[in-house]
């Protein structure tokens, strides 16, 4: 099929396949999947620019699906939410300009591709380690099975003393989040935002791989709603990516349209598979995603190729 | 359960081929157009465009899937 604004030739069964598996990622593990779906689009052909673009609209719509199952379901902290979305955008400013620094610089390539590894492999090796250790634990407690009986929400975490130390740092003013179950301060909690905001504008997609994680080890987040509040945070940041790739002429709404007939399905059946699982079990699912990341960019540096 | 979802995925397919094709015939051309010459509305369209569809298509698979349990049960 001929889509007319990218002028590139794709098969719609092809779109809905590849938005279909990105659906079930994100509504499980409250990820945008653009390290899978920018690659997937470019392996058809579609140019970079615009790959990244229409993986951003699609993403609007499959978090707007994805967070309203898990609005449903309890999983959404709308206040929590909101205060991210503001440092989220703010770091992902910076992040476009330190781009446009490393790109004058003449490096910005090979800076990206390290960063994006060391962060990918970090992430990946640290959530090993926690949520295999945090089963050991609760394997002798027995804690898992109280936690699935409250609901599975109030998860544990061996990381959980950090945690519980930021939350201490009474910087004013503190934010009290009760459907989360946490008090902290607004600094923090920007900190972390912003913090994923400048991944997600120097590596570029929603930067979820290092939100979600960051707000379940840092902030205290339970994991099911820290999954929910990451997609009802992107469907706000990836809007303004979106539009503003609109703008430059990167979107081709047509193919995200139709990459979303599949998605809209995924992100549900995602959603509703996280009621099963414990938060650990969760995080130690979530170990891949980077990974995959990482390979693709280790891939793309050594074979020169872009996928 | 797993009946149940297979149904939903046959009756989804289909609504979703009838849309998507009748998004591309009546749509296509006028964004074509709107992202040579207004690239601001454009955008602003595609999003409310994919917003739109998010919430459109989740009231169907929800709707869908209600509709199928129902019908299992009695």
């Amino acid at each position: 099929m001929f889509f007319p604004i990218s002028h590139a030739h794709v098969s719609p069964i092809y779109l809905v396949i590849v938005g279909f598996l990105i659906g079930v990622l994100g509504g499980f593990f409250g990820v945008g999947g653009s390290f899978i779906a920018g690659p997937a689009l470019r392996l058809v052909g579609i140019d970079w620019n615009f790959a990244v673009g229409t993986d951003l609209a699609h993403i609007v719509g499959k978090s707007v699906v994805a967070a309203k199952r898990h609005r449903a379901l309890g999983n959404v902290d709308l206040r929590l939410g909101l205060i991210m979305a503001i440092g989220t955008i703010g770091g992902a400013e910076v992040g476009a300009q330190l781009i446009q620094v490393f790109k004058r610089a003449g490096n910005v390539n090979l800076v990206v591709s390290v960063v994006s590894i060391v962060i990918y492999v970090g992430i990946s090796g640290f959530m090993i380690w926690e949520s295999s250790k945090t089963l050991a634990q609760s394997k002798g407690r027995n804690a898992q099975k109280k936690s699935m009986a409250r609901g599975g929400k109030h998860d544990e975490s061996a990381f959980q003393n950090v945690t519980k130390a930021i939350q201490r740092w009474r910087i004013p003013p503190m934010i009290s989040l009760p459907q989360s179950g946490v008090t902290i301060s607004l600094w923090i909690i920007l900190l972390v935002a912003f913090v994923g905001g400048l991944c997600s504008g120097f590596l570029g997609g929603g930067a979820g791989y290092i939100r979600m994680p960051s707000m379940v080890y840092v902030l205290g987040i339970p994991t099911h709603l820290a999954v929910g509040t990451d997609l009802f945070e992107i469907i706000i940041s990836a809007s303004y990516g979106a539009f503003t790739h609109a703008i430059k002429g990167n979107v081709d709404i047509l193919i995200a349209l139709v990459m979303h007939t599949g998605a809209a399905i995924g992100a549900q059946l995602g959603a509703i598979s996280t009621q099963y699982f414990a938060g650990p079990k969760i995080r130690l699912a979530f170990v891949p995603l980077p990974l995959i990341g990482a390979a693709i960019v280790i891939y793309t540096m050594f074979s020169g190729h872009k996928l | 359960m797993l009946r149940a979802f297979a149904v939903e995925i046959v009756i989804y397919a289909a609504l979703v081929t009838a849309y998507f094709f009748a998004v591309l015939h009546f749509l296509g051309g006028w964004l074509v157009q709107l992202e040579t010459r207004h690239i601001r509305v454009y955008a602003a369209v595609a999003l409310l465009l994919i917003i739109g569809q998010a919430v459109a298509l989740e009231a169907v698979t929800t709707g869908l899937l209600r509709l199928l349990r129902g019908g299992r049960s009695e």
